[in-house]
């Protein structure tokens, strides 16, 4: 960064001359500094995924959890800043809410996405504000079925609400990422924090876009890939968060939960084996060449 | 000629006098509309049995004395350990059940966040039980009562509490509570009530009350409901909370076995006048 000291990073809302923002270049620094975060968009559902690092032996296990919950059929995960990372699952949350107020229904994903990346863009306009520090990836399932409004008594009319393309798919799983500029993109896999170089390469190699891979899959390449992310940072202590949300008819009948324990801990232990075989090779094609 | 365009139109006052507009205004207090019901449900009624509660209602909205909605679904679950029965103002009740549902939404956050892997808590043991929910209930009507802007409605919460044991209890448009074995709102107060306290007239009955003695105890009152309340409908919706199944929701029942042969003895109103 040959511009760092023309005095062009010293207030969020001024561009440099040529044309850079740098309080939210730190921003994405903050970011890359955090614990690597996954989202993986499967045929029947999400999968969202984080590495956390133990800091402390006096923290409790499993507890102070990360993964937050926005609705009933969203998750959203970060990494940076943890403080505002809270901040912006507030907001979603908000968001979520007030949808729900004024439609009488679950906010779609798109939606979510959209509302926070224009909050999350906003706070890049003003001097007396810095951008978020985190980037953050939302998962959610939009309902494939025609659901009634909230509050609704009756059948309501037989041929359901209208407005629809005759035969066309509605709902289904959905990924956003949003970054600190609050640009955001919907992904078939995302990755963000420190470990995301490794964890893209390996969500690349999955060929998410075919939506072939089921979200029990998913799950067990979330849980490798945090494993193989975490590679660089290996002397820390790990622990891995994940939850997922599916469709009607799947395992959390559309709404954002953790995974299971017993298929967690199955997906971590299958990582580490996978981890295990992987240096085994290496170092037997080491051997071949000696 | 009145040069003053509101004036345009309307009885001269030089040959009507001026207009009246006394009786327009009746402005001498607050806002009274949302003081009384428009479109309401009748009794809603329930009993506790030894491994959980039954509760019913029929699927009829009235407007007044006419038969407006007839397939109104009256019994809303909230979750899997609670389901509530409402009776009086349909619009309330909607008004109550988003709510809830936004409670529901805001408890399932902080359920999540506070489960840790070593904690033997199970989610289900998180969530809000019935007994819960009819403190918070109560509370919201009675707030709304004082602010002398009633939400009309008189409610059954029928559940699990805390413990998993059976929970019935009611909550009205005056914010005042009340729990016993068996529970019925309206009408039914009158006419299923002793039917259901035949059963179990006591919490020690309810120990020994089956099931299947409860689900017939309510399908009867409601057969009872359906004979003498004129906003009563064939057609309802009977729920059976236990620990075991959760909560089982049959919406579209249909009174079965009915007998009208008492109907032509009735005298005194109506057509058989005497």
């Amino acid at each position: 960064m040959t511009s760092i000291g023309t005095g062009y990073d010293l207030s969020n809302s001024v561009f440099s001359p040529d044309g850079r923002n740098f309080q939210v270049e730190y921003a994405v620094k903050a970011v890359e500094n955090g614990g690597t975060a996954i989202g993986i968009r499967c045929k029947d559902g999400v999968v969202l995924a984080l590495e956390k690092l133990v800091t402390s032996k006096l923290l409790k296990p499993g507890a102070n959890k990360r993964i937050a919950t926005v609705d009933r059929h969203m998750g959203v995960v970060s990494a940076g800043l943890l403080p505002d990372g809270r901040h912006f699952v507030s907001r979603a949350r908000d968001e979520a809410a007030q949808w729900r107020r004024f439609y009488k229904g679950p906010i779609p994903t798109s939606a979510l996405a959209n509302r926070m990346g224009s909050y999350v863009q906003a706070y890049t306009l003003y001097s007396s504000v810095r951008p978020f520090g985190v980037t953050a990836i939302v998962a959610g399932w939009d309902s494939e079925a025609e659901l009634p409004v909230d509050g609704q008594v009756g059948a309501g009319p037989a041929v359901g609400a209208g407005g629809k393309k005759e035969g066309g798919k509605q709902g289904g799983p959905f990924l956003y990422m949003i970054e600190p500029s609050g640009l955001y993109w919907g992904y078939y896999g995302a990755a963000t924090g420190k470990g995301r170089q490794a964890a893209k390469t390996e969500l690349e190699k999955l060929d998410l876009g075919s939506g072939e891979l089921t979200l029990e899959q998913g799950v067990k390449e979330a849980a490798r890939i945090i494993y193989v992310a975490h590679e660089d940072s290996k002397d820390k202590d790990l622990e891995v968060e994940m939850t997922w949300v599916s469709a009607l008819d799947g395992p959390t009948k559309g709404r954002h939960e953790e995974v299971p324990k017993e298929l967690r801990e199955e997906a971590e232990r299958l990582a580490k084996k996978a981890l295990e075989g992987d240096d085994d090779e290496e170092e037997g094609a080491e051997r071949m060449q000696e | 000629m009145n040069h003053f365009p509101q004036a345009w139109g309307r009885p001269r006052d030089d040959v009507y006098g001026a207009y009246d507009a006394s009786y327009l205004h009746d402005q001498n207090g607050p806002k009274a509309h949302t003081q009384s019901p428009i479109v309401t449900g009748t009794s809603v009624v329930a009993m506790k049995f030894k491994d959980g509660v039954v509760i019913a209602t029929d699927n009829l909205a009235s407007y007044g004395a006419l038969a407006r909605f007839t397939n109104v679904k009256r019994l809303r679950q909230f979750n899997t350990r609670a389901v509530l029965g409402f009776g009086g103002d349909v619009s309330d009740m909607q008004y109550l059940d988003r709510l809830l549902s936004s409670l529901s939404i805001r408890e399932n956050y902080s359920a999540y966040a506070s489960s840790a892997d070593s904690a033997d808590a199970t989610e289900a043991s998180a969530e809000l039980n019935a007994k819960n929910l009819h403190t918070y209930l109560s509370k919201v009507m009675y707030k709304r009562r004082s602010d002398f802007n009633p939400l009309w409605n008189a409610i059954l919460v029928a559940g699990l509490d805390g413990d998993g044991k059976p929970f019935l209890a009611s909550a009205d448009l005056l914010g005042s509570t009340f729990s016993a074995p068996s529970l019925a709102t309206g009408f039914g107060a009158h006419l299923a009530q002793p039917m259901m306290r035949r059963v179990v007239p006591n919490e020690a009955a309810v120990a020994n009350t089956t099931r299947e003695m409860a689900e017939k105890a309510v399908r009867d009152a409601m057969k009872v409901l359906f004979y003498r309340d004129a906003r009563s409908m064939d057609r309802y919706s009977i729920a059976i909370v236990s620990k075991e199944g959760g909560v089982e929701m049959m919406e579209d029942e249909q009174l079965e076995g009915q007998s009208w042969a008492f109907a032509d003895r009735i005298r005194g109103y109506g057509t058989q006048v005497n």
